[in-house]
């Protein structure tokens, strides 16, 4: 105690004179949120768990596919396996990297008082939001690379030149629409588990119908193919998968990228709508605290 | 000039009135402590303040800013620590303090915050393996990495052993040290007694009585006891009202103690007599406390 007695005592008399980094000058909105992008992303790969089920899950679903089925062609699509299954699983991992992810992790930070905490400092909310944002697609960006790179080294997937920037353009609208969503689902959830569930519950059921984990055949049923065209996420598959098919469409398909940009922006206004910063159960939120009051009372 | 000012303040939630009618001046580099029981509405004005909470009605001015309008401002001259909030498990203390300096304007340099809250072994420590005495002391070096003019720290040491309470002390001390004006809730009387300059009793949404430690509540001049052994003692003829509360034992409640007590002193001079086991007691803030939000008499 005495030592600290000291400490404090010399930050008295050197109050005026104290090393002051930023001295009265607020820092500017891009270094924030480069530095929010680098705390998202430092919090995020040293939680093992998401990195594995964002990056190392795909990847392992993509190996063992090219391997079950022998990187042999795929009659309906006239392409090799692994050729179809690189980008279809880059999607997912980057759907996971985006939408799963920043769903859980924002309301788990709910649950904690992270976002409470955050709430209460001079931090702009765009800024706190946008970090988390940019450091997903920079998840989602590491998931698709490695998923690509994987695939053209060891099992001869090949990237065609003329695709290279609608792929791009469908990459980014894509994961900036799933990652509007990712925060929708992050306002409406209650609490981490429930986003953790219906992610799971929302995406997987979707992968499968909307040719990602399984190449869209010819017998589906029409309602089926209906449901999957109305989800976003047929329309960041099929255009990114056709980028690498040898008789796919490699010009840029305006129609799906409109369509996610759509969902995108309908679910960031709602997102925005309905966001939380506090946590919906304890001591600290109005219902409870009125009840306490009640009894009281 | 007056760091907080509240008045009229009123809270609804649905039907329930939290907040009934507040009226609340604090000065600068005042500590000022919010004491009530649990449920009484010390959170919810605590929050009102610092911005989380839209009041149903009244005027409340924090440092020159209403509050509700949560301007970047107002949040980088103030300081908040939550009852309950925590911060990423996965990073270490320099990092966590680090990252939520990044914020301020104006920032204390983080190897002289961590010796300040006495973190200074666990400066690379993750989150996640400080204890939860170190974790309160973390969360307080956040609230005032900005150095902020003004800090509230709502109920900063419950949950606390012993030891770890009078730390806690120690380094909300030094904060006024530091001149900032410190608003703190707790339900712990001794701590309001400790480290408030002056405070607030909050029962119901209300306040019922405001003052210093030593005169809250009258505590000063009203209720006093004197109390002694008066077996032996010819009690029908002691000069003052008295009731007899024990065997033998006898209780005067005054409102003029030094007279009272010169009068039964030259009583028992002039009389021969000798008053064993004499004191003379004022109520203590317990009893002012007990009383005032009639927690005494319930269940």
């Amino acid at each position: 105690m005495r030592a600290l007695r000291d400490e404090t005592s010399s930050i008295v008399t050197d109050r005026a004179t104290m090393t002051r980094p930023n001295s009265l000058r607020r820092p500017s909105a891009p270094a924030l949120l480069l530095h929010q992008t680098r705390y998202e992303s430092r919090i995020f790969w040293r939680t093992p768990i998401s990195a594995f089920f964002t990056v190392i899950f795909p990847l392992m679903i993509f190996v063992v596919f090219a391997l079950v089925f022998g990187n042999e062609e795929i009659e309906e699509l006239g392409i090799n396996t692994a050729q179809f299954y690189a980008p279809a699983l880059a999607v997912f991992s980057a759907v996971s990297a985006t939408y799963t992810n920043i769903a859980i992790s924002t309301t788990y930070q709910r649950d904690q008082g992270i976002l409470k905490r955050a709430r209460g400092t001079p931090l702009p909310s765009w800024i706190f939001l946008g970090g988390k944002i940019a450091a997903a697609i920079a998840v989602a960006i590491i998931g698709t690379v490695v998923m690509l790179a994987v695939g053209a080294v060891f099992f001869g997937v090949q990237l065609y030149a003329d695709s290279i920037i609608p792929l791009v353009l469908t990459f980014f609208v894509g994961v900036a629409a799933f990652g509007a969503l990712g925060l929708l689902l992050a306002a409406i959830a209650p609490n981490g588990n429930a986003a953790t569930a219906i992610a799971q519950a929302t995406l997987l059921p979707l992968a499968f119908i909307s040719g990602v984990f399984i190449v869209p055949g010819e017998n589906t049923p029409d309602w089926l193919n209906a449901l999957a065209n109305f989800f976003p996420l047929k329309h960041f598959a099929e255009p990114f998968t056709a980028a690498f098919s040898p008789i796919g469409d490699h010009g840029v398909h305006w129609a799906d990228l409109g369509y996610m940009a759509v969902w995108g922006v309908v679910a960031l206004a709602l997102a925005i709508r309905w966001f939380k910063w506090e946590p919906s159960t304890g001591t600290s939120t109005p219902r409870r605290r009125s009840k306490a009051a009640a009894t009281a009372a | 000039m007056s760091a907080i000012s509240v008045s009229g303040l009123r809270m609804h939630y649905g039907g329930v009135e939290a907040v009934r009618g507040v009226d609340l001046t604090i000065e600068e580099g005042e500590v000022f402590a919010l004491l009530g029981p649990n449920g009484a509405g010390k959170t919810t004005i605590v929050e009102i303040l610092e911005g989380y909470r839209k009041r149903t009605a009244g005027d409340v001015d924090v440092l020159g800013f209403d509050p509700e309008r949560n301007e970047r401002a107002f949040k980088e001259r103030i300081g908040i620590v939550l009852q309950e909030s925590s911060v990423e498990r996965e990073l270490t203390v320099a990092e966590t303090i680090e990252t939520y300096g990044r914020y301020y304007p104006e920032r204390l340099e983080t190897g002289e915050l961590i010796d300040i809250v006495g973190l200074g072994e666990k400066a690379d420590a993750r989150v996640k393996t400080l204890s939860g005495g170190q974790k309160r002391r973390l969360e307080v070096a956040l609230g005032i990495v900005g150095n902020p003019d003004l800090v509230f720290l709502d109920e900063p040491t419950t949950g606390f052993d012993p030891a770890a309470r009078r730390q806690a002390w120690g380094m909300i001390r030094n904060l006024r040290q530091l001149g900032k004006t410190i608003l703190l809730t707790t339900h712990y009387m001794d701590e309001a007694q400790n480290l408030a300059d002056r405070l607030a009793v909050i029962d119901r949404g209300k306040i019922v009585a405001e003052g210093t430690p030593d005169t809250i509540g009258g505590r000063r001049s009203a209720g006093t006891t004197i109390r002694f052994d008066a077996r032996g003692l010819p009690v029908d003829a002691i000069p003052l009202n008295h009731v007899a509360v024990a065997e033998g034992i006898v209780e005067v409640s005054t409102e003029d103690p030094t007279r009272d007590l010169h009068v039964l002193t030259a009583w028992a001079v002039a009389g021969g007599h000798t008053l064993e086991d004499l004191t003379v007691t004022r109520p203590s803030l317990e009893d002012v406390y007990l009383e005032l939000t009639d927690e005494g008499t319930e269940g």
